[in-house]
């Protein structure tokens, strides 16, 4: 019993895990993460998960790219090489409102994605950090840390009573590391 | 999600009986984890030669000057241009699909996004290899950027729609590409869960380490969300600004104020013709007729309908507006169009673009995968006229007549448009082979709610009231998909 790290419970419906969730909480046993093949909505509610700032950032960098193009277009056409075009003002703003537009879109979404992979891990080559390998096709998996929680035999009963269809006892946290 | 029922009256997103979601995981992982089958081999080849002509027709080009294709001083755009606007009007379904229909909830676009958004992303390539072949001297292709004086040049001049087109279309691409990517993360990592060896160890690199965590799944459609939000603007601003660079100028013709809403809804036409071309062939070459149904094929009938007939207002707004403007160049530049040595061209493309597609108003024709099939290139070839039609027919007769001219095409203008063709159908085989052609994780969320057998299953629950039970059995019959028997004993 002592070299288990993490009790997983599978299951095959997300209704039911859902239902899992819940009667794992009703008896104060932390979860430690769910892992499921699709976004299940109003999980994060249940598990605390903080709303996301994304949306904050991805304005913050939206308008970073406007202030960048206006400034970087008035330096161009007015300070560094104006040009005289039959007197028409050097800074026509009009005019540089598709460009603004176009660098304040990528600004956004460029900064946005980073933000959103530097903030979960997610990069090209990080070691996927894979507790069940059932999970990103038909599992839905609760994790609990085994440690943490040492009423095995209730969290196992739990688990079941709820509609696990397995139950795993993982002696490493992260199986795909082998 | 679940626990509720989605209404009887919805026609079903995912037919068939017996789906689980492993059984979704294996339908659409089938042509990656195989070898491919004959008819994929020969589609392949065959768009291999296409791809090998355009190498063969852009090296000639680059070699020889633009001089190789049929262009003069009068007509000094043809067929590049015609064929550029061709391949970013096409594009912007994807993004149609993947961004405006999240932002209404539609979620029929959940099981054609993903393949929709790889053609964006092919078709803007093909436009991209078009405007860098046409600049004559295509190493100094960075010259389009603004870059500092030490290259020789002044800066680029922002006041040029051609410069803002740089912009656009770059931006487009590269947006369209992290959209697209992002949102394979999770059916990579489904893809690498389930293979071995060497193929795992690629998989592991592109997946980015995903796993499905309750805060990387929250996180991620919040990100769509955004995403969607602020590529719903872009798509619009892209096909604007490429109408911009005609209708900025003072070429009678061109100038025209009503080129921008005009320009999108045909692309927006044209992509759509394109999506149905190859999703039609690829649901029964691949097998997944369960998850591309009647329902989106005759939805997205519904869209180009709309759309052609946009298209079709504006072609006579622009006869009207050139009559009422009383500018003779504008009004001899229409009736040349209809009625001049180019006459052909204009009515294809009236043929093509606002009385083929009104055909779809029958449901039996907008429903028969064939007719449909037939159709949508039958758009895409009124779409290339009308690009062809709006560039030379301007053009070919300018102020003097003494250098009124024809427009003939070269076996290098044929070349490079028939090889881009064959660039785009190589790229989408190989994205058929090597990723999901469709996003398995979205359709998953489907399953519960809006699959053939949740909705079976509450008719066999009662409860319902007949009559809409009757109208969702009678909805049902055009599907090719649904065995009918199942509902003749209800």
């Amino acid at each position: 019993m002592s070299n288990i790290k993490y009790i997983l419970g599978s299951f095959g419906d997300p209704d039911e895990m859902m239902h899992g969730i819940e009667k794992l909480q009703e008896n104060n046993i932390k979860i430690h993460d769910v892992y499921t093949p699709m976004p299940i909505h109003g999980i994060e509610a249940k598990l605390g998960v903080k709303r996301s700032r994304l949306d904050i950032a991805a304005f913050c960098f939206g308008i970073t790219g406007t202030m960048t193009m206006l400034s970087f277009v008035y330096y161009a056409a007015v300070l560094d090489w104006p040009v005289n075009i039959g007197g028409k003002p050097h800074f026509a703003l009009p005019d540089f409102i598709p460009i603004t537009f176009e660098l304040t879109i990528l600004f956004c979404a460029f900064g946005l994605v980073g933000s959103y992979y530097a903030s979960t891990h997610l990069f090209p080559g990080r070691a996927p950090r894979v507790m069940d390998l059932r999970a990103t096709d038909d599992r839905f998996i609760i994790a609990i840390d085994a440690k943490e929680n040492a009423e095995h035999s209730k969290i196992d009963g739990l688990l079941k009573e709820a509609g696990a269809l397995e139950i795993k006892y993982n002696e490493r946290k992260y199986i795909s590391y082998e | 999600m679940s626990g509720h029922n989605e209404s009887i009256l919805r026609e079903p997103l995912i037919t068939g009986q017996n789906i689980t979601y492993a059984k979704i995981t294996d339908d659409i992982l089938t042509p990656v984890e195989n070898k491919p089958n004959r008819a994929w081999w020969i589609g392949f080849i065959v768009a291999l030669m296409g791809a090998t002509l355009w190498v063969v027709a852009v090296s000639y080009t680059f070699w020889n000057g633009i001089g190789a294709w049929g262009l003069n001083k009068t007509v000094g755009w043809a067929w590049d241009i015609t064929g550029f606007v061709w391949w970013v009007g096409i594009g912007h379904a994807g993004t149609l699909i993947s961004a405006v229909l999240l932002l209404f909830r539609q979620n029929w676009r959940n099981s054609i996004n993903r393949s929709a958004e790889a053609m964006t992303i092919f078709a803007v390539i093909c436009a991209a290899t078009y405007v860098v072949s046409h600049m004559g001297r295509p190493w100094l292709a960075y010259w389009v950027l603004p870059l500092p004086n030490q290259f020789g040049s002044l800066w680029v001049n922002f006041n040029s729609p051609l410069v803002w087109d740089m912009f656009a279309i770059s931006t487009y691409f590269s947006v369209s590409l992290l959209f697209w990517y992002t949102g394979l993360l999770p059916d990579i990592a489904t893809i690498r869960d389930r293979a071995v060896g060497l193929k795992r160890k690629i998989y592991t690199v592109l997946s980015f380490g995903w796993t499905g965590n309750v805060k990387t799944w929250q996180r991620f459609e919040a990100v769509s969300l955004i995403l969607a939000g602020i590529s719903t603007p872009l798509v619009l601003s892209v096909h604007t600004i490429v109408s911009m660079d005609f209708a900025t100028s003072v070429i009678p013709g061109w100038h025209t104020t009503i080129f921008p809403p005009y320009f999108v809804a045909g692309a927006i036409f044209s992509g759509f013709a394109m999506v149905l071309t190859l999703l039609l062939v690829a649901r029964k070459v691949l097998g997944l007729e369960n998850y591309i149904t009647m329902f989106h094929i005759e939805s997205m009938n519904k869209i180009i309908i709309l759309t052609g007939s946009i298209v079709g207002v504006a072609y006579l707004t622009e006869f009207f507006i050139a009559w009422y403007s009383g500018s003779e160049y504008e009004q001899y530049a229409f009736i040349n169009r209809s009625t001049g040595p180019y006459w052909w061209a204009y009515w294809m493309m009236m043929t093509c673009n606002v009385i083929s597609p009104q055909l779809l108003w029958f449901k039996k024709i907008r429903t028969s995968i064939p007719a449909t099939w037939i159709l949508s290139i039958v758009v895409n070839i009124g779409m290339w006229f009308e690009r062809f039609v709006i560039i030379v027919t301007s053009l070919h007769r300018d102020y003097i007549p003494s250098s009124w001219a024809m427009f003939y095409p070269t076996w290098v203008d044929v070349g490079v448009f028939v090889g881009s063709i064959g660039v785009f159908f190589t790229l989408f085989l190989l994205f058929l082979r090597v990723l999901p052609s469709i996003a398995i994780a979205e359709v998953k969320l489907l399953l519960k709610s809006a699959s053939e057998q949740a909705k079976l299953e509450q008719i066999k629950d009662g409860h319902l009231d007949k009559e809409q039970v009757r109208e969702y059995v009678e909805s049902l019959e055009k599907f090719d998909s649904v065995k009918q028997e199942e509902y003749a004993k209800i």
